[in-house]
């Protein structure tokens, strides 16, 4: 991994105060991000992970550690967050909604136009750039939260499971994007997913989320080269030797997580 | 090769729905003009034929006639003048804090467990019912018809603008805290717009209440406004002068809907497209 780390999570606990006692969502979880790194984490839903996110994006505090991102020198944002579902604003057109995070900031207009029109393009959406979200199909909803994330230049993105919601020709379709603007900027990013898939087409480590403590279970090193494709990826051997692996300890997961429930 | 994703709808099959879409709308147009004038006319025949009395129902032409007498030596424009502009100053010292309030009640819960209770208290309270007090408190001159208004602006403003933000979606607030929206900013790109169609819905409600509330507070005390012209006919028996009233006060309603959804038109365009 890389030396320099750009996110940094130390002993990271996280608890709930439920009716009948208390939830530990987190841990203490401790491990770092390399400046760069397009990290994954992976995990059965109820693992911890959304909040663990949340945490790191400043929406939620932990109960006790901390999370650091490093700052290069400039006043870029610390991060941005691409969230599950639909979370573009229905009142804002789709120009409107991809230049929100740099009129927050109060960029001058001159640099919202070109940055934000230079990601509309990237992301097939210059056509739609007057268009309301609801006129758009989820998959063009979501390329325009991956534009807005990406045009207010953040230090690291966040992404909280965001092609969840879309069907599988839609998913892979946005992976491939995903990576073609990823591939130009090299941002951190950390990409939390359920899907073994998504974890090894897109990313350079994978984390594996114990649900029992909330705590990583196993990292995992993907070796493909980028710029990856994403069909020619799932064709090689090796591809389908990660999957298993990682598939197998997700399933000890699962089966705690059932019995757990059970009893 | 490029797969195509999302296609927008041929613009052909566009025009073709707008165009029957449009042809629908002038024929309820046309339906909905013709019911009123039906009964103008049916009431024209069963005035000149007697059967309805017409010292109580006076027929539409002669009434038209009171109408342009009216007109020409200015009472009309008079009286309305001075209905409107009580409107028009009620509804904003009426609607303008409750926009903020209700903003205010929506977006930090504390605000809300305060004011709500008063709110709910007082809201069921006819507001015809406190025109005595209303008279006591501002006297007799223009104070108490614009206090008026303001009152039947205020509690359906404040109510669907808190409900109208209370109602947003919370991933639109966490969406905003992401992207470096603090205080004033949130009001104005999230909470405002999100609330918009509920509080326009609110703001139609409360123009309504208010055009009620003039008229009533017109003819307790008033030498003007079209409240006053009706209860002043009503005195001396005008009833010719009463019908013109009551159908220019209509007119205003009317004209006020009609300008209230030109605006909700162009204040939410991202509905209007739907």
């Amino acid at each position: 991994m890389t030396a320099e780390a750009k996110i940094r999570f130390e002993d990271v606990v996280k608890r709930f105060d439920l009716r009948d006692g208390e939830h530990t969502a987190l841990g203490g979880l401790s491990f770092e991000i390399g400046a760069g790194e397009f990290f994954v984490i992976v995990g059965p839903s109820g693992c911890g992970k959304t909040t663990l996110l949340r945490i790191a994006a400043g929406l939620d505090r932990p109960t006790s550690g901390r999370v650091t991102i490093g700052h290069s020198p400039g006043s870029r944002p610390e991060n941005a967050m691409i969230f599950q579902g639909e979370s573009i604003f229905p009142w804002m057109t789709v120009r409107e909604n991809a230049s929100y995070g740099l009129r927050m900031r109060g960029a001058p207009e001159r640099e919202i136009a070109d940055v934000v029109g230079h990601y509309l393009d990237r992301t097939g959406l210059r056509r739609f750039a007057d268009a309301y979200p609801h006129q758009l199909s989820g998959g063009m909803k979501q390329r325009v939260s991956i534009a807005r994330a990406f045009a207010c230049d953040p230090e690291v993105l966040l992404m909280d499971e965001p092609f969840s919601a879309l069907d599988e020709q839609n998913r892979t379709i946005l992976q491939e994007e995903l990576l073609r603007i990823w591939d130009e900027t090299k941002k951190t990013v950390l990409f939390i997913t359920h899907s073994v898939d998504e974890a090894v087409t897109l990313g350079d480590r994978i984390m594996i989320m114990s649900t029992a403590e909330g705590r990583p279970k196993a990292f995992i090193d993907v070796p493909f080269s980028r710029p990856r494709s994403v069909l020619d990826l799932r064709t090689t051997p090796e591809y389908g030797r990660l999957f298993h692996d990682i598939w197998s300890q997700l399933r000890d997961e699962i089966r705690f997580g059932v019995s757990e429930s059970v009893a | 090769m490029s797969l195509e994703i999302a296609t927008p709808p041929a613009a052909a099959d566009v025009r073709r729905s707008a165009r029957r879409r449009t042809r629908d709308t002038t024929h309820e147009r046309l339906l909905s003009m013709a019911s009123p004038l039906a009964l103008f006319a049916l009431w024209e025949i069963l005035a000149r034929a007697h059967v309805i009395d017409t010292r109580f129902f006076p027929a539409p032409s002669s009434i038209a006639g009171t109408f342009g007498t009216m007109i020409a030596n200015g009472t009309l424009f008079l009286n309305t003048f001075a209905t409107l502009e009580r409107l028009a100053i009620g509804i904003v010292v009426g609607g303008v804090p409750a926009l903020f309030l209700g903003l205010a009640m929506g977006l930090y819960r504390p605000v809300y467990a305060i004011v709500d209770p008063l709110i709910s208290a007082t809201y069921p309270i006819p507001k015809s019912a406190i025109l005595p007090l209303i008279l006591l408190v501002f006297g007799l001159g223009e104070a108490s018809k614009i206090a008026m208004v303001a009152i039947g602006m205020f509690y359906p403003v404040v109510i669907n603008t808190a409900a109208g933000v209370r109602q947003i979606d919370r991933i639109y607030f966490d969406v905003g805290r992401n992207f470096g929206a603090r205080g004033w900013q949130v009001f104005r790109t999230i909470a405002f717009p999100g609330a918009l169609p509920v509080i326009m819905t609110g703001v139609k409600l409360g123009v309504g209440l208010a055009l009620i509330l003039i008229a009533i507070a017109e003819m307790v005390g008033a030498q003007s406004g079209l409240g006053f012209l009706i209860w002043n006919a009503w005195q001396i028996l005008q009833v010719n002068v009463m019908y013109v009233g009551l159908i220019s006060i209509a007119i205003i309603g009317f004209l006020l809907t009609v300008l209230l959804n030109e605006i909700e038109r162009l204040l939410i365009p991202s509905r209007t497209l739907r």
